[in-house]
């Protein structure tokens, strides 16, 4: 999940004191110097059979949540629509947009990872329409999450970090309206539909799939286009309650959970056991969320598809941190580690390892 | 200078699985298909440099294990991004029940 304080990275001159989160600035630079960026990251040993079989595609899986969460869409809109203008509506609607404005950013995560599915076409189907419904650019995110990946929280490489340090209080409190970034995606699709990619998008995009980005942005741009004209049209809001709105109204969950993934844990190491939190969830957010509670499991692992991930932890977890046991015990270890990081932004969350762990590892010349 | 170099029995690897052999400062990527048939590809992945050993065998393609990028382990053709670049592809074959391949020396 990339629940991002600037989708893409930042630009050189919109930085932190002391830190430079720009893809193109100076931490950037000190990143490739000092071995930070495409490091040998830590990976907890696991029999080869045992991964191989965890690693396994299946189409079932992904099939019944997709056919799950496009029934559940289709009646959740009925409702919205047939009891429109009434409070009867409301639930409708908050489900709707939950289930557009949160669940594609799962479903975005793991088909874009090519996991979902074992059969290619059904994760690409399934990309381009969260992608859409998520207002990403389809190719310039797919690079942009590669290297969030290769570099996971790594000051000035990683285009995903949501908890800049210090941390601004109030962008992380206004993310759960959705609208600050929502109001940046488009502004990131109408720039890519113009012909224009930013510093930080040509760092991570290969030049090659430039012309791809911008015509994918001018896709977006013209069903967006279409939904407008059909409200003013029809003059009626129905039809941007369910194109576009629901990256606003039903954002939350995506960010209630997307922000525990990193938030108050480790920037500049190699180590996901220290940047990254598994924590235990209701099977409802699971679903949801697609699994991606066990993140320290996912950036470890990431081609253990998301229906294999509890499995995944059973076989890790004598070495790693002990998970978080609920989502409100993630933010009660996260809240006062961002709170403090305002006034001194070096501090991070280290957890306790269990004795059957092996040590962290420590960036080298930092252990 | 290319000469055959025997890599490990065939029954070492599963067929549609893959694994790393090192040989004269190089690392190489060797695969059974499906079927049973050797190939063997450079072992790196031409995106970031991660093993490709590691990663998955799917059919005919290898996927690698950092950001799920694919290959074609017969041709080395990139079939999915992030890899853009084709992986170089080595001669593989089966004698007196060992895999060998054909690379420098």
């Amino acid at each position: 999940m990339v629940m991002t304080a600037e989708p893409g990275g930042t630009e050189p001159g919109g930085t932190a004191p002391g830190r430079d989160y720009a893809l193109t600035g100076r931490d950037a630079v000190r990143a490739r110097e000092t071995g930070l960026a495409n490091a040998d990251w830590y990976r907890t040993e696991i029999p080869r059979k045992t991964l191989k079989a965890l690693m396994q595609r299946r189409d079932g899986p992904a099939l019944r949540d997709t056919a799950l969460w496009f029934a559940l869409l289709g009646l959740s809109a009925w409702g919205g629509i047939a009891f429109w203008g009434t409070w009867a509506a409301v639930p409708f609607w908050l489900v709707y947009g939950v289930l557009y404005g949160s669940a594609c950013d799962s479903r975005w995560h793991e088909a874009g990872h090519g996991t979902a599915f074992r059969t290619d076409w059904m994760n690409d189907a399934v990309y381009q329409i969260a992608s859409f419904m998520v207002m990403r650019n389809p190719v310039s995110w797919r690079w942009s999450h590669a290297r969030h990946h290769t570099d996971t929280i790594i000051v000035g490489r990683d285009p995903e970090i949501a908890c800049m340090r210090p941390p601004n209080l109030w962008r992380l409190l206004l993310a759960y309206g959705g609208i600050l970034d929502m109001i940046h995606s488009a502004r990131v699709l109408v720039l890519n539909a113009a012909g224009h990619l930013s510093d930080a998008e040509k760092d991570y995009i290969p030049e090659s799939e430039w012309p791809r980005a911008i015509r994918a942005a001018r896709v977006h741009m013209a069903i967006y286009a279409a939904t407008l004209l059909a409200a003013i049209a029809g003059q009626s809001w129905i039809p941007l309650m369910l194109i576009g709105l629901p990256r606003i109204y039903g954002a939350w969950h995506m960010v209630m959970t997307g922000l525990i993934q990193h938030c108050g844990l480790a920037e500049n190491v190699i180590d996901h056991r220290l940047n990254s939190r598994t924590v235990y969830m209701n099977p409802v957010s699971r679903w949801i969320y697609w699994n991606m509670n066990y993140h320290v499991e996912h950036h470890m692992f990431p081609m253990v598809p998301y229906h294999a991930l509890p499995a995944l932890h059973a076989a890790l977890k004598h070495d790693l941190p002990p998970a978080n046991t609920s989502i409100w015990d993630a933010y009660a270890e996260a809240i006062p580690a961002v709170l403090r990081q305002v006034t001194d932004p070096d501090h991070a969350v280290r957890k306790p390892l269990p004795p059957t762990a092996r040590p962290y590892k420590e960036v080298p010349g930092h252990g | 200078m290319a000469d055959w170099v025997r890599v490990c029995p065939l029954d070492e690897i599963d067929p549609e699985d893959v694994i790393r052999f090192d040989h004269a400062g190089r690392t190489y990527a060797v695969y059974r298909a499906e079927d049973g048939t050797p190939f063997a590809t450079d072992g790196l992945c031409t995106h970031e440099q991660v093993h490709l050993a590691d990663g998955l065998v799917l059919g005919d393609a290898i996927e690698c294990p950092k950001h799920n990028g694919r290959f074609n382990i017969r041709t080395g053709a990139a079939l999915r991004a992030p890899v853009c670049v084709d992986l170089r592809t080595w001669p593989a074959r089966v004698t007196d029940g060992h895999i060998e391949i054909e690379i420098p020396t």
